[in-house]
């Protein structure tokens, strides 16, 4: 019963600053998120990895509709929502919810948990107060707190108990997309396995579908089902989380997942580790954004943008990798030898 | 209840709220506790500037009135006077400053614009100019200082809401889709509250203050009002020989504004931890 996808990307491009204040200077143009192709299908769970500032977090505000896209196509269940005022793409976008980082500071820190409950549905037209009562009781009960919280004030919470509240906030909603913005920052390891527990519960109870942004690897692999690798706003790997972990094609793939660290001796031997810092998004490189840390990188990497490919080995089940010399990264790893001196490696 | 004790452990500031419910209670009971109440607004020539005795306390003036009396009289003109132009400032500023702080455009920046021209001109001033324009009463001088506090109320609110507009709470309402009508009110509003409050209070001080000045400089009420800066206007030409007649009501201004100082100084203290110091 697989129909077409939930949620589509095309060629999204999301711009911060440009433009000139009042007798300011004309301000430099960001694109954060850069052309970004990708589809969501309907219960699964995907990541978006990267370092700070790769535009994760912009990509699920735009997604979102928080901020307005500059140019491409986002489809929700085959309907356009793109191309609109904030206001009006949030009210098309209802059903994607957003979890913050930070869910505690996302609670007025004036207004008790049950308050801020209320008011969610109360902004919903639930009018009817029994009927708000029950739902955020139900919810309550769904992620795993009791009626005693509702008195409670967001600094009274602990972290795990924020995130339950975040996540109960957007789910008393229905939503059927929820994206979660590093869900399990600043939790302590046991508090993280139970919330990542609970993520899972509650997915399958809802019928939900993730977009997980985190740069926590570990997390990754245990909770979703595929990855998308973002580098300077664009996505340059893609597919599913066990090829992608197993033989990773793209250089800056290799590099994030050699700097996690792994239980397992021996496994990621070879892969380079990066140096410097990512280059300022506000002036990427000519042709492939990684090229100046790259150890692959020639004439044709400065001089022309990768598209997003099939990895012809793995494209059976959606593997795509935007580089000009994925071959070589992949013989090499597959050779054992160090293809990649000059980035680094130890 | 940890505020409660803090609060009254702060003794300045217990001291300035002691002193605000008395003036409070002089205000609603003042009538009732007047000695003289046939000598307040009558004159009695024959007692022309008695020195404080028994009988007057704070003596009697040019025109033989009880100066006691008339102080007593005098507070609850002067707090209405007070508590109004604050609640006008209040009501003009405050919304203002919430519509200029959250949006962003070229209304926005004309509210802020304007505000800063009200702040540009020392606010005494331009009450005077307008005070005057409107004719002489104490009305027009409660207009005239109402319609130059606000910008006080604007600049604070609008500083409060530009910094609470990208925090991450704001962020998860407009993310759930609240309307812009109850971020401003139901979340923007109450947070910041505090700083109104405390602006409020000490702009109660400075109010009877700038009110008794412009009494004193013949703007504000007019004779036989027992208006505080009018009575030592009036005293002017028997100074020093007289001191009495200036010196009680100007005794009664310093002590209630002193109040509303110490006071609103305490609740700063209490609500903004950044802007606390220590005082020994």
């Amino acid at each position: 019963m697989k129909s077409g996808p939930i949620l589509s990307l095309e060629n999204v491009v999301s711009v911060y600053g440009g433009g000139r204040s009042w007798l300011g200077r004309a301000q430099p143009e960001v694109r954060a998120v850069d052309g970004v192709t990708f589809d969501v299908q309907e219960g699964e769970a995907l990541a978006l990895v990267g370092e700070s500032g790769c535009g994760k977090t912009t990509l699920a505000k735009t997604v979102l509709g928080l901020l307005r896209e500059r140019s491409g196509n986002i489809r929700l269940d085959g309907k356009l929502v793109s191309g609109l005022t904030p206001q009006q793409a949030r009210l098309a976008r209802m059903t994607i919810q957003y979890v913050h980082q930070d869910p505690g500071a996302a609670l007025d820190p004036w207004w008790t948990i049950g308050h801020t409950l209320d008011e969610t549905l109360r902004i919903h037209a639930v009018s009817d107060r029994a009927e708000r009562a029950r739902r955020i009781e139900e919810m309550l009960s769904a992620v795993g707190l009791d009626s005693s919280f509702l008195r409670r004030y967001p600094h009274e919470l602990s972290g795990g108990q924020q995130r339950r509240i975040g996540l109960a906030r957007i789910l008393i909603l229905h939503p059927r997309i929820v994206i979660l913005d590093e869900p399990t920052s600043g939790l302590d390891l046991s508090v993280q396995a139970t919330v990542l527990g609970l993520f899972d519960e509650l997915r399958h109870q809802f019928g939900l579908t993730y977009i997980f942004v985190s740069h926590d690897l570990s997390v990754v692999r245990r909770m979703c089902d595929r990855v998308a690798i973002m580098y300077l706003g664009r996505v340059v790997e893609l597919g599913p989380t066990e090829p992608i972990f197993r033989a990773p094609v793209h250089s800056y793939t290799r590099a994030l997942l050699s700097a996690s660290p792994s239980l397992t001796p021996g496994q990621l031997d070879g892969m380079p580790s990066l140096r410097d810092d990512p280059p300022s998004p506000s002036a990427v490189p000519s042709g492939c954004g990684f090229r100046t840390r790259c150890a692959l990188a020639d004439r044709v990497c400065s001089a022309h943008r990768p598209a997003l490919e099939a990895v012809v080995d793995d494209a059976a089940n959606g593997h795509m990798a935007a580089c000009h010399h994925w071959q070589d990264g992949l013989f090499s790893s597959a050779d054992g030898s160090l293809a990649m001196h000059g980035v680094g490696a130890q | 209840m940890l505020i409660i004790r803090k609060f009254l452990r702060d003794v300045p500031a217990m001291m300035g709220f002691a002193i605000i419910c008395t003036v409070i209670g002089i205000a609603v009971f003042g009538s009732m506790l007047v000695p003289h109440p046939h000598l307040v607004f009558e004159s009695d020539l024959l007692r022309r500037f008695e020195p404080p005795s028994a009988e007057f306390w704070f003596g009697t003036d040019n025109l033989g009135r009880d100066i006691f009396s008339r102080v007593l009289v005098g507070t609850q003109g002067a707090l209405t006077v007070a508590l109004t132009v604050v609640a006008v400032a209040i009501a003009i500023g405050v919304p203002l400053g919430i519509y200029a702080g959250y949006t962003t455009g070229w209304l926005s920046e004309l509210v802020m614009r304007v505000t800063d021209m009200f702040l540009a001109v020392p606010q005494i001033i331009l009450a005077l100019a307008i005070a005057q324009l409107a004719g002489r009463g104490l009305g027009s001088a409660m207009t005239a200082l109402a319609l130059t506090y606000w910008p006080f109320f604007c600049r604070t609110v609008y500083a409060e809401t530009r910094r609470l507009r990208h925090s991450v709470f704001i962020e998860a309402l407009e993310g759930l889709g609240a309307s812009r009508t109850r971020i401003l009110f139901a979340h923007v509003l109450p947070n910041v509250a505090s700083p109104i409050i405390v602006r409020a209070t000490v702009g109660m001080g400075f109010t009877i203050l700038t009110t008794a000045l412009l009494g004193f400089l013949g703007v504000g009420a007019t004779a036989p009002s027992p208006d505080w800066g009018l009575a030592i206007a009036e005293s002017r030409e028997y100074l020093p020989d007289m001191w009495w007649a200036a010196t009680f009501p100007g005794l009664a201004i310093l002590f209630t504004v002193l109040g509303f100082n110490l006071f609103g100084d305490g609740l700063r203290d209490l609500i903004d931890p950044k802007l606390r110091r220590s005082r020994s």
